[in-house]
């Protein structure tokens, strides 16, 4: 679009370049370049929006969205909404519940605002369900005792009262679920009780083991990429292949040999078993432990390539003066050399942290249920209970916590690099 | 280096590190010397000690329609998807180097973004975005979010060539009377391709190793290789995974050794200049 | 820049090559040697008699694919193997068609269980405690047995999920089958299927697939397991010295129903007729010992499968059968509360 207009006007305005001056022509020259490689971002920008951001966007979207009573009952959702909530909603509310009921009786959007009831308080499906069948009351019946007489719950404030939140076209009651909180009757916000309470363990383990994981890469790539630094090309080359190789190879391929190893008649138990080191085999995989070792080695790479980089670019001299001043060895290290490494360190430690965030094939496939984290939920809402506000709130959370720790490390990192500057 | 000079203690220390470190490669390639061999069990027990020695699994996949199959769409999908990323990618690689505006760090972000958002959440978005669109269980739907998740590195390793590169070759081709396209084909582009392979390379390695995305969008028609190996590894443990994963390891050894070359090749043309 | 438009034009050929096969008839069941026996019992002979290919598919009863498709109106599925709760939302959802049973043979051919307004039946499989002989010295005869950790030192496997685990815990409690779920609906009774899985908690290997538990004993990762019995007999089959105790198993069925708007619904239709024949279910019996829901089946069985069915009279006697009214009320309420205690 922009390159068409360009030219455009480009061919109007040809007559009389050459009487401008220089000056007016030269920005025009800089501003036809500057629309060029706009065009040229363009495709690719375009592209994203449409198969990127506005998914993900979507996706968020949904973890307030509430469409399924507003779309079941809608009428009643709107006579609701003036109720203020306290003993039972008034008889005109009545009747248009009772009306709306009789002719969504069996549709599909009964059935999904009935499944979503049914997620506030256990039992609104059947009730929903078994009101649809019972109606239309007698004639000249009083609608309050007539609903009360098909179920008891329809005298009930808190049945109309979950009604009414679950019909308002926005709601809150994801992202509180995925924080362990609901909206109690009185609309105060409570934590879930113990026995449903779950996200925050999740995501606290989310985080927990990421930084596990960080710490392992982090201790393990960095001897390895000092050696790596410190050799003679040739032989760093060759070892650097060593490295990339695993970083090639597929993930499930990893993950297929982790088990072999690891598991009860695996390599690793029957070489103990043979050193008399154990008795019994150990438990070393579908564990904490094996989810640990699986992703420290999947993850390792994405710390040694950082590392490597930087390490490479520090001139050994500093080294080499700081020992001829009398400097011991160790303490040159640690005080000359490893500051100038805290950029590769930061660099590669928020890449592993972040990738870790979102791992789900490694718990997924070598975890029991206490080692899944945030994506496995994700996944389970998705696909298994179709509950895809709660997925999607999830995951809202999620993104959340990785966009908030990238900001708060990459302000501290900052800080770091410009110490290490300083000194 | 061991200097000469060196006190017992720090060569205690260096040969201490040497061998730390080379455990810690050896963890590295553990997990790949390990499975290679088992692909020629001839039990069907994915374990140690093997029984003897055969390729009847090698066979097994061969025959198999499952694996056929998805070897195909893994074809099928993975160029496609590398080719979309890296033309879109490469365009605007160039107009990202090239320019200078308000915002270009924001827009560079969020171009290389699908590497950092959690996959899963990739996986879900594209899959409630698609469905409606009738472009979930199909090649179109795959294909398109296969591209997005290479589309990162493409630009990373473009870019970084392109900041290498010298634009007085470009001013010279002007100044001779090529226009800008021939420019691009005969002078930027020959220069700039081993960023853009190697781009390439990790799109696609990206691509046929995809197994998240891939469990949200595709239909059992278009399962694609890691797809079926996650199937495998969960319900069906055998050496056929294995021989498989030695198909795999081969091909991603073949895929490292090309990318070496181009390095060791845009090194050999990068020193050549400057003599 | 040839290159290139072999290889767009090669994507293409084979993108409208997959829209061109749309008379083929998707089927959709879970994998394994269920859908091997399915091949061997249904899918080979119509595809000889009608002439008509199959294409066949496995997923592991993810409904939320099917939802997508309905939902917009884009079903490329004909025939999908289905689970009695998950059947009972699809059904109230729209997801499926209500069945019209007089193209299938009629509602009176079938056992009850088998016959609801949008899927038909097609086999009997139950959930029942197996163990691996060769590591146990004496065999475990109940639920109870299972919780026994002294006697019985060991893993033992589960299938990760709240539906059958909380049954076996309060049958492992000692509740009578026609009473567990009535007390599941309270809950004490939840409580207290709980508090019993917390006894074994630490020595549960959960599974998720139901080739895994056979594997699993056959390893030794475990020592006893929850499974499907047809999966234990096929891996008996294979000479692995793994038993069935048939005490407490829970069965239910299991469905064909056909998407709302699939692509082919007569040739599904002519699927559904074909795999409800009673000679071909007995073939299907034949292959994998689930029980069949043709009446006429049942009759003709040789004695020797027959037994090892859970439609046997011997193994129904002391089954619970499976609830799926209950699991459509309180499924989402008491996996988030599994969940939430397995993660713990």
């Amino acid at each position: 679009m922009t390159a068409t207009t360009l030219t455009a006007s480009d061919a109007a305005a040809a007559p009389d370049e050459r009487t401008l001056p220089l000056k007016t022509r030269l920005q025009r020259a800089e501003r036809r370049k500057k629309l060029l490689h706009l065009a040229l971002i363009a495709p690719l920008a375009v592209f994203l929006l449409l198969t990127f951001l506005w998914p993900i966007g979507a996706l968020l979207k949904r973890s307030v969205d509430n469409p399924e009573v507003v779309g079941g009952l809608p009428a009643t959702a709107a006579a609701l909404a003036h109720w203020n909530g306290q003993g039972l909603p008034p008889a005109s509310a009545l009747a248009v519940f009772v009306k709306e009921m009789e002719g969504a009786r069996g549709s599909t959007e009964l059935a999904s605002a009935a499944k979503r009831l049914n997620t506030e308080m256990t039992g609104y499906r059947s009730l929903i369900m078994k009101t649809a069948r019972s109606l239309p009351l007698p004639d000249g019946s009083n609608l309050q005792e007539g609903l009360a007489a098909i179920d008891p719950r329809w005298g009930e404030t808190r049945t109309w009262q979950v009604m009414a939140r679950a019909g308002q076209p926005y709601t809150s009651y994801y992202l509180l679920a995925a924080l362990d909180h609901a909206v109690d009757a009185d609309g105060a916000i409570v934590a879930a009780t113990e026995d449903q309470a779950i996200y925050l363990d999740v995501l606290g383990r989310t985080f927990w083991m990421s930084l596990v994981v960080t710490l392992c890469c982090l201790v393990l790539g960095f001897p390895l990429a000092y050696l790596l630094t410190s050799l003679p090309t040739r032989s760093s080359n060759l070892l650097m292949i060593l490295v990339l190789l695993p970083f090639w190879t597929s993930i499930l391929v990893r993950v297929a040999s982790w088990i072999v190893l690891l598991q009860s008649g695996g390599l690793v138990n029957q070489a103990l078993q043979a050193l008399g080191l154990i008795d019994e085999p150990l438990q070393l995989v579908f564990n904490r432990l094996g989810v640990y070792i699986a992703m420290t080695h999947i993850l390792l790479p994405f710390m040694i390539l950082p590392l490597y980089s930087v390490m490479k670019g520090i001139s050994p001299i500093y080294l080499r003066a700081a020992q001829s001043l009398g400097c011991p060895p160790f303490q040159s290290f640690w005080k000359v050399y490893f500051p100038q490494t805290l950029p590769g360190v930061f660099a590669g430690s928020l890449l592993v942290f972040i990738l870790s965030m979102g791992y789900y094939i490694t718990p997924a496939l070598l975890g029991g249920p206490q080692e899944q984290m945030a994506s496995y939920f994700i996944a389970f809402y998705t696909n298994e209970t179709i509950n895809w506000g709660m997925a999607a709130a999830l995951s809202t959370v999620l993104l959340g916590a990785t966009l908030l720790l990238y900001v708060v490390y990459s302000r501290y990192a900052g800080q770091g690099r410009n110490a290490a500057k300083a000194r | 280096m061991l200097q000469a000079y060196a006190s017992p203690l720090e060569r205690t220390w260096f040969y201490a590190h040497r061998v730390i470190a080379g455990l810690i490669l050896l963890f590295l390639i553990l997990p790949i010397l390990v499975i290679v061999p088992l692909s020629f069990n001839s039990d069907s027990f994915l374990m140690y000690p093997m029984a003897g020695a055969s390729l009847r699994w090698y066979e097994e996949i061969i025959g198999s329609d499952v694996w056929r199959n998805a070897l195909l769409n893994s074809l099928i999908v993975s160029p496609a998807a590398t080719l979309l990323a890296v033309v879109l990618g490469t365009l605007a690689s160039i107009g990202l180097v090239r320019s200078d505006f308000p915002g270009k760090a924001l827009l560079t972000a969020i171009l290389i973004s699908p590497m950092v958002v959690p996959v899963v959440i990739v996986g879900v978005a594209m899959y409630l975005f698609f469905a409606p669109l009738g472009l979930a269980g199909s090649y179109t739907g795959l294909i398109l979010a296969h591209a997005v998740l290479g589309v990162p590195f493409v630009i990373t390793t473009v870019t970084a060539t392109l900041q290498g590169f010298d634009y007085n070759l470009v001013r010279a081709a002007a100044s001779l009377g090529a226009n800008p396209v021939l420019t691009f084909f005969r002078v930027t582009l020959p220069l700039v391709a081993p960023g853009i392979v190697s781009g390439g390379l990790f799109a696609f390695a990206t691509s046929f190793d995809e197994v998240v995305v891939t469990l949200f969008l595709a239909s059992p028609g278009q399962a694609t290789l890691p797809r079926q190996m996650f199937a495998g590894i969960r319900e069906n443990i055998s050496p056929a995974i294995a021989a498989v994963a030695t198909i795999l390891i081969v091909l991603s050894t073949l895929m490292l050794l090309t990318l070496e070359w181009l390095r060791r090749r845009s090194e050999k043309l990068r020193t050549g200049k400057s003599r | 820049m040839h290159a290139l438009k072999t290889i767009a034009l090669a994507v293409c050929g084979i993108l409208s090559c997959s829209s061109a096969m749309a008379s083929e008839l998707t089927l959709i069941s879970f994998g394994g040697t269920n859908q091997k026996a399915q091949d061997k019992a249904f899918y080979q002979p119509f595809m000889k008699t009608s002439g008509n290919k199959i294409l066949p598919g496995e997923y592991n009863g993810e409904q939320a694919r099917v939802k997508a498709m309905v939902e917009a109106r884009k079903v490329t599925w004909d025939v999908v193997e289905v689970e009695s709760p998950e059947l009972a939302r699809g059904c109230e959802e729209g997801l499926y068609e209500k069945l019209d049973y007089s193209k299938i043979g009629g509602k009176d051919e079938f056992i009850g269980k088998a016959v609801t307004d949008c899927g038909i039946g097609f086999f009997v499989w139950s959930t029942l405690l197996a163990y691996n002989a060769d590591k146990l010295k004496a065999a475990p005869a109940s639920w109870a047995d299972f919780w026994d950790l002294k006697k019985f030192p060991g893993k033992r496997g589960m299938r990760k999920g709240a539906k059958f685990t909380l049954e076996i815990a309060l049958l492992a409690d000692g509740v009578k089958p026609d009473q567990v779920y009535k007390l599941l609906a309270t809950k004490e009774g939840t409580d207290r299927a709980f508090k019993k899985l917390d006894q074994i908690k630490g020595s549960i290997q959960w599974w998720e697939a139901g080739a895994q538990p056979p594997q699993m004993l056959a390893a030794g990762d475990v020592v006893m397991s929850s499974a499907y019995n047809g999966r234990i007999a096929t891996a008996q089959k294979e000479g692995k010295n793994l038993k069935m105790v048939w005490g407490g198993n829970i069965y239910d069925v299991e469905s064909y129903a056909i998407p709302k708007g699939a692509p082919n619904r007569d040739l599904a239709y002519k699927y559904l007729q074909f795999s409800s024949k009673a000679e071909n279910q007995q073939v299907f019996s034949g292959e994998i010992p689930y029980g069949p829901t043709n009446l006429k089946a049942a009759k003709g069985m040789p004695a020797q499968i027959a037994a090892e069915l859970p439609t046997s009279a011997a193994n129904i006697a002391s089954a619970l059968p499976s609830n799926t009214q209950f699991w459509v009320e309180h499924g989402e309420e008491l996996e988030q509360r599994f969940n939430s205690w397995a993660a713990k």
